[in-house]
């Protein structure tokens, strides 16, 4: 008897769980029937909330009819990359969820294909990245970090993150070498989560952190750090206290973006249909509901666009990952 | 403080609220059950269900219902069927499962319902106490504390080896470590030791370890034994004394309030958390308890469930200081809280208290009201749920063998870990024949990769080994450390020499 009960909530617990990212809403602009939403990581990280949220969105502005997930983590996101590769012909209706680590991990040669090997379908989001420094610290400006860093660079360690060679030190080596430091002399601490580094910061174990800066914002309003720079072109709307790292002299941006990829040989009318579910979107409220939970920032880049941006990206972190070593 | 909990509770106590977190709570406990899916991965699953509901409070008692609930429900697993779902309850399955197979499995899980109770509760009270003044408690420790710490922890599994074999415990502790290395570490942007397999990148997944060094090799065992499996089914199968004696509430009393605090105190800080809190209870309590008292640990003791049960739970407590006066997540499923939080319009952190006093107090008034729901609704199923273990032996090996291959599938969604699970449960099992104890691989394995993260980050630091001079507070941790490996041994020695003197004086 007991064995039933069990059995019985098992299964209604996963039908449960299949049911929440379904709601089906018929509506007279929908572009396609379903999409099925592949995650290169587990539940709960960056991919996973973005492949949702957008699902959420699309299914509920009724461009979609209905969305999966599948989360296939393992590999740095390798697994998803080689399954979507090999089956490629029975996966024309599998959008894959990657970032900006696509580029950097398939420099390093984590897994062997690279963004060339699937379909570019867009760029949809994106978050510049951030130098912060805890409220107390003494450093104020950029200016500031720099002195300090000239003064004693094996006291001015600077944490992140993500692995040495990872994102969060590609960009704090990237602002010091705009700068015209020496970007192999940076002391870059990592750890293991964001959460982590940024209580490092407030213990005052590191001198600065280099974080995303949506969530740099939410701790900066809260007045525990203070933002020394942001990597966008010009001041951001959603904290225009933080200023850019080019009005301070430092000639360097960075957008860690967040896309989707479909199959190799992905027929062109599907992709199309993918493209334009996309662009769709942005006008919808569903989404702007999404986007501002989340914080993040539109920046929107399909097919050619998507292309030229990850070449230039590919060729930027390429340079800076030679010259750090690590290439 | 009093108005605030008034707010608190007047939030807390409507019609709405009670059905969340009792629906919470029984969402929570039963996908908790199934090995695999840990408090992180429910809440996860739950967040778009909360912030429908708009409410930040109501959702928040939504999801601290599930929360304890997952918690509950992963100890559960871990007493019955010696299959524990996340690393918090690794400790739990130490006394938990030989309580249930001498058939006290009611009285098993009827103690940790208790515990998890007063640990949540007391670490609930500390919390509405103290959270504004440990804020600053959470930063003092350092990469190098943090290393200490890890050591202490490793130190401590003395405490399983000291009735065994010291040599044999050492070893397995040795090798977890060497497992620990394997993918891509914190620290490298390269992979080690995973012989080009892709599958191996991010390392072997806790999970999976579990599962083939704990429930697998159980199941293997009693299929390799059917004289033991038949004997300990029919113990099994009576599921007496479900309540608790006076006697044996004595006992754990003083465990329950010592841990309550003690593992709060290790939840503050972020990235210590759950599972050490969990592994330092049941090493604490084991080394203070009498003689006879020490032997019974690992075999079935209640000191021995009580302690790590408590404290997994107030150090879950604890990770919400940093959580809500810091705006800092010590460990993921706070991260996950806090993106669901910030989700609903809430930005935790120093201004929290200030901006938004009925958040902060709803969320600590929901800690209670889960609790206490927890063990209202789950006192009565203890006797169902303990029946799991009545079923004939032959039909609950392939259930477990279905849960251990289900658990490891689920979270990686990756068939590989199938593979791996089979392989590592063949080889759990050799060593289990050769009577080598798998726990200290299990410990070695979970603190290794914070052990070497942390002892490296410290290097780099202080561009050598100087930090374990310059920090009094590493120094002292590590002597600790050293006098928990030297203090049983040099005992033991003693012991030993006393009654070879007495047979030389006969």
């Amino acid at each position: 008897m007991t064995f039933e009960f069990t059995r019985r909530t098992v299964m209604a617990a996963a039908a449960a769980a299949m049911t929440l990212g379904s709601s089906a809403m018929a509506g007279g602009n929908q572009v396609l029937d379903s999409i099925h939403f592949l995650i290169p990581g587990g539940a709960g990280g960056g991919w996973d909330g973005t492949a949702r949220g957008t699902g959420e969105a699309l299914t509920n502005a009724g461009l979609v009819g209905t969305a999966s997930y599948e989360n296939m983590s393992g590999g740095g996101g390798g697994v998803a990359i080689g399954y979507l590769i090999e089956n490629a012909e029975s996966n024309y209706g599998t959008l894959m969820v990657n970032s900006t680590p696509i580029v950097i991990r398939s420099l390093t040669g984590v897994f062997p294909h690279n963004f060339r090997d699937l379909t570019l379908v867009a760029g949809t989001i994106g978050d510049y990245a951030a130098l912060v420094v805890s409220a107390d610290s003494p450093l104020n400006s950029m200016a500031d970090l720099l002195a300090a860093y000239d003064a004693d660079p094996s006291g001015t360690a600077i944490g992140g993150g993500s692995v040495p060679g990872g994102m969060d030190h590609l960009v704090a080596a990237m602002v010091m070498e705009a700068a015209g430091k020496d970007a192999l002399g940076v002391k870059y601490i990592p750890y293991d989560a964001g959460g982590k580094a940024m209580a490092a910061l407030l213990s005052g174990e590191i001198k600065a952190l280099s974080t995303g800066f949506s969530e740099a914002v939410a701790l900066a309003q809260a007045g525990e750090v203070k933002i020394l720079g942001v990597t966008a072109d010009e001041r951001v709307d959603a904290y225009a206290d933080a200023p850019t790292m080019v009005e301070q002299g430092i000639d360097t941006t960075f957008v860690n973006w967040r896309g989707f990829f479909g199959a190799p040989g992905l027929p062109a009318d599907k992709l199309a249909a993918y493209q334009e579910a996309i662009a769709k979107m942005y006008d919808t409220p569903e989404w702007e509901a999404v986007r501002a939970r989340n914080g993040w920032v539109n920046i929107h880049n399909p097919g050619d666009d998507f292309k030229a941006f990850l070449e230039d990206q590919e060729k930027v972190i390429g340079d800076l990952m030679r010259k750090l070593g690590f290439l | 403080m009093i108005e605030g909990l008034m707010i608190g509770l007047g939030a807390a106590f409507s019609l709405q609220n009670l059905l969340m977190v009792i629906a919470g709570c029984l969402i929570g406990t039963f996908i908790g059950m199934l090995p695999g899916l840990g408090p992180m991965s429910i809440i996860a699953i739950m967040i778009p269900v909360a912030i429908t509901i708009g409410d930040p409070s109501a959702a928040l008692i939504l999801l601290a219902g599930v929360y304890y609930g997952a918690i509950f429900g992963g100890s559960t697993s871990s007493i019955l069927l010696n299959a524990p779902g996340v690393a918090g309850t690794v400790a739990t399955s130490f006394d938990g499962y030989p309580l249930a197979r001498k058939g006290m499995a009611g009285k098993a899980l009827t103690i940790a319902a208790i515990s998890s109770f007063a640990g949540g509760t007391i670490g609930a009270i500390l919390l509405m106490v103290f959270a504004p003044m440990l804020s600053t408690v959470a930063l003092l420790f350092h990469s190098a504390e943090y290393f200490a710490l890890m050591v202490v922890g490793l130190s401590a599994i003395a405490a399983f080896a000291g009735t065994g074999n010291v040599a044999k415990a050492i070893l397995m502790t040795v090798l977890g470590l060497i497992m620990a290395t394997v993918g891509e570490g914190a620290l490298f942007n390269m992979p080690r030791f995973t012989m080009g397999l892709m599958d191996l990148q991010s390392g072997f997944s806790f999970i999976t370890l579990a599962m083939a060094m704990f429930a697998l090799p159980e199941a293997i065992f009693l299929v390799l034994n059917p004289a033991r499996s038949a004997q300990s089914g029919g113990d099994a199968g009576k599921i007496t004394g479900l309540r608790v004696s006076r006697e044996e509430a004595r006992k754990i009393v003083p465990v329950i309030s010592r841990q309550s605090i003690q593992g709060f105190f290790i939840g503050v800080l972020p990235g210590a958390g759950a599972t050490i809190a969990s592994f330092l209870g049941y090493a604490v309590e084991r080394n203070i308890a009498s003689k006879e008292e020490q032997e019974e640990f690992g075999h079935g003791s209640i000191k021995g469930l009580a302690a790590p049960e408590t404290a997994n739970n107030a150090a879950c407590t604890g990770s919400f200081v940093p959580l809500l006066t810091l705006g800092i997540p010590g460990s993921g499923t706070t991260a996950i809280l806090l993106g669901a939080l910030i989700a609903l319009n809430v930005t935790p952190g120093p201004r929290l208290m200030i901006d938004d006093p009925q958040i902060f107090w709803a969320v600590i008034i929901s800690m209670y009201i889960g609790n206490l729901v927890l063990l209202i609704l789950n006192l009565p199923l203890i006797p169902y749920i303990a029946k799991v273990l009545a079923i004939p032996r032959n039909y609950l090996i392939p259930f477990i063998l279905f849960f251990t291959l289900m658990g490891s599938y689920i979270g990686q969604n990756n068939s590989t870990e199938l593979l791996i699970l089979v392989g590592m449960g063949v080889g759990a099992t050799i060593l289990k024949f050769a009577d080598y104890p798998l726990a200290p691989l299990l410990i070695g394995f979970i603190l290794g990769s914070m052990l070497e993260d942390n002892f490296s980050r410290s290097m780099q630091l202080y561009d050598g080994i100087g930090f374990v001079l310059d920090r009094p507070m590493t120094l002292g941790l590590l002597v600790i450390a050293a006098l928990l490996v030297v203090i049983p041994s040099y005992r033991a020695r003693r012991a030993r020499a006393r009654q070879q003197g007495v047979a030389e004086g006969d």
